[in-house]
């Protein structure tokens, strides 16, 4: 039942292959093949045997898509905990533990700079940040970047990676569906282009507001992307899934993603797609 | 047809069957025990009036989730009966498909103002849950919702929806149509209307599959519905690691998620009260009290006059 951990990335296992350094190594969850970690930098963290795309850590991806000199978006946030949240272990606790882990306040980054000189606003999600997970800061986020979007009549770019809601905010975090859905309707009405970059794994309910309203959608390939995670499915229907289902290939192929872009493209697919929508800005 | 009571409720069960073997012997004529049939039922009726509200009145977030489940509590389409002259329901989102989870359509609300209607339905026997898909929409449903909101809209008629889901289906179908696009659609349409918009939560609010029809200027739960992020069962399964009767009460109690931990967080605007045992036990009152809500709901939101901007306002306010 706990589709969440399937989302966790699978540990490294190293054990077997011991002539080799766990740190230097990382094994490719698809096709098993290693990887040389100094490679996956210079591949974007794809794998050298079989291309599939690893999760990648926020701040590097947005080191490589952003022009250099890109600035920090201030994001306001609420005072933490507000259900006093305890299952078999505290809310507080679980903050904690993740505000050391990724030395961030919560699971976003707001940026604001430059894709090959195109201005953008850029907002991405952190899923080593309890799974990137909607709380209340992550709303007030998509929030804040959408305003600074609309103050400065900036495209806004929104990177998605998330296991849906963050349940120790409970119903609070489920507002935040609607919260960030009236800060991008605003956004879209003033005639600036949002782009979404859905990267692996987009579930729940970031995917069932934001990450689905976008002027343009942009999935990473092989990312699962859906409203339901796998396991509640099966265990809904008790059949088993097809093949591919809910990846970025099928989300394709079922129209509601418009593109499917490796991270070598990416960059040039959002510089050109900027340019396009924004000629005829005054 | 017997009712159905729930676990919690054998005290009401215990003296509901005494009444009725009393009435029955009663009707036949025969002699019992007690001399004064007539008498001692009414006193056994007062009893079981004073059981049912001292249980109701104390119920705990996990006895409330098995209130707001209850198979006799009011639907969608009773509540369409019981308040909405006229109704002529319409159908299908002109892409895909039909969808019995959410009904749709146009009337006269208590006969008073003409408005579109977005009511789940849960069915009331097998058939009618399988046909209704046990109150779980897919995205032929939202989008269909997403349809007559717009209409609503262009015929400048206020929308009022009833929200009692599980959730949105989490089935290989609903996600091969885009089940995320449909709900987030009706995020998107909800914020974009300037007509009224009045949510009334009448049994389960479950995740963003009840979001979709709430989005609204006023948001109302009934006294025993729950309104919540995830199901109990489903948040112990993932941070218990196990449901079971011990943890599905805690994760219930932890995910606040009865209408009046929502009232205290300000995640909705009133609570209408439900009867005595519970909005089943005297459905057509339960609809009445939330007929008369909805018509003054829908009276102060046309006389604030704040359209699509002040419903943005409220939902980005929302956790800020
Ligand atoms: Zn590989």
């Amino acid at each position: 039942m706990s589709w969440l951990t399937d989302l966790v990335r699978p540990s490294i296992k190293t054990a077997k292959k011991r002539e080799l350094k766990a740190d230097v190594w990382e094994k490719c969850p698809a096709c098993n093949g290693l990887i040389y970690e100094d490679d996956l930098k210079v591949t974007l963290f794809t794998c050298t045997h079989c291309g599939h795309h690893l999760r990648w850590n926020v701040d590097a991806r947005l080191a490589h898509l952003l022009d250099k000199g890109f600035t920090e978006i201030e994001v306001k946030l609420p005072a933490d905990d507000p259900l006093k949240f305890k299952d078999r272990k505290k809310y507080a606790d679980r903050l904690k533990e993740a505000r050391k882990a990724t030395n961030h306040p919560d699971a976003f980054r707001v940026v604001s700079g430059k894709v090959l000189g195109q201005p953008v606003t850029v907002v991405a999600l952190d899923f080593d940040f309890m799974a990137g997970s909607m709380s209340r800061g992550v709303g007030a986020a998509i929030a804040t970047a959408a305003q600074h979007a609309l103050a400065h009549k900036q495209p806004l770019l929104a990177i998605t990676a998330s296991g849906g809601a963050r349940m120790q905010e409970s119903t609070l975090s489920l507002m935040q569906m609607a919260r960030t859905t009236a800060a991008i309707v605003a956004l879209k009405e003033a005639g600036l282009p949002y782009i979404v970059l859905l990267t692996d794994p987009t579930t729940g309910g970031v995917t069932a507001s934001f990450a689905m309203q976008g002027d343009v959608h942009i999935a990473e390939p092989g990312a699962l992307i859906g409203f339901a995670g796998p396991r509640v499915i099966e265990q809904t229907i008790r059949q088993t899934l097809p093949e591919g289902f809910q990846k970025a290939e099928y989300l394709l192929e079922h129209g509601m993603v418009d593109m499917v872009t490796p991270r070598f493209a990416q960059r040039d697919t959002l510089q050109r797609l900027l340019a396009h929508l924004t000629a005829h800005a005054a | 047809m017997a009712r159905h009571y729930l676990d919690f409720e054998k005290p009401v069960l215990e003296l509901a069957a005494r009444i009725e073997d009393l009435r029955a012997a009663q009707e036949r004529g025969e002699s019992v025990a007690e001399k004064d049939l007539a008498g001692e039922i009414a006193r056994l009726e007062v009893r079981l009036a004073r059981v049912n509200r001292l249980l109701y009145r104390h119920l705990t977030p996990v006895q409330k989730v098995q209130v707001a489940r209850h198979p006799e509590r009011p639907q969608g389409s009773d509540y369409i009966e019981a308040l909405v002259e006229d109704f002529v329901p319409l159908e299908g989102d002109r892409r895909f498909g039909a969808d019995k989870a959410l009904v749709g359509g146009v009337g006269r609300w208590m006969g008073k103002f003409p408005c579109v209607i977005l009511a789940n339905d849960k069915g009331k026997d097998t058939n009618g849950r399988l046909a209704r898909n046990f109150g779980m929409p897919k995205p032929e449903g939202y989008r269909k919702a997403q349809r007559l909101m717009q209409m609503a809209e262009k015929f400048k008629l206020p929308v009022v929806t009833l929200v009692d889901t599980p959730g949105a289906y989490p089935g290989i179908d609903a996600e091969e149509r885009g089940q995320s696009e449909a709900i987030a659609g009706c995020l998107e349409t909800l914020l974009q209307l300037d007509v009224p918009v009045v949510s009334v939560i009448t049994g389960e609010g479950g995740s963003g599959g009840a979001l979709a029809l709430a989005v609204a200027d006023k948001v109302v739960m009934l006294e025993h519905s729950v309104y919540s992020v995830i199901s109990p069962e489903g948040c112990a399964a993932i941070l218990w690691k196990e449901a079971n009767k011990e943890t599905i009460p805690l994760a219930a109690e932890a995910l606040k998620l009865t209408a009046q931990d929502l009232l205290g967080l300000k995640i909705i605007d009133a609570i209408v009260k439900e009867p005595v045992g519970g909005a089943h036990n005297d459905a057509q009152l339960a609809m009445a009290r939330v007929g008369e809500r909805v018509a003054a709901e829908v009276a102060h939101v046309r006389q604030a006059k704040g359209g699509a901007q002040a419903r943005r306002e409220r939902f980005l306010a929302l956790g800020a």
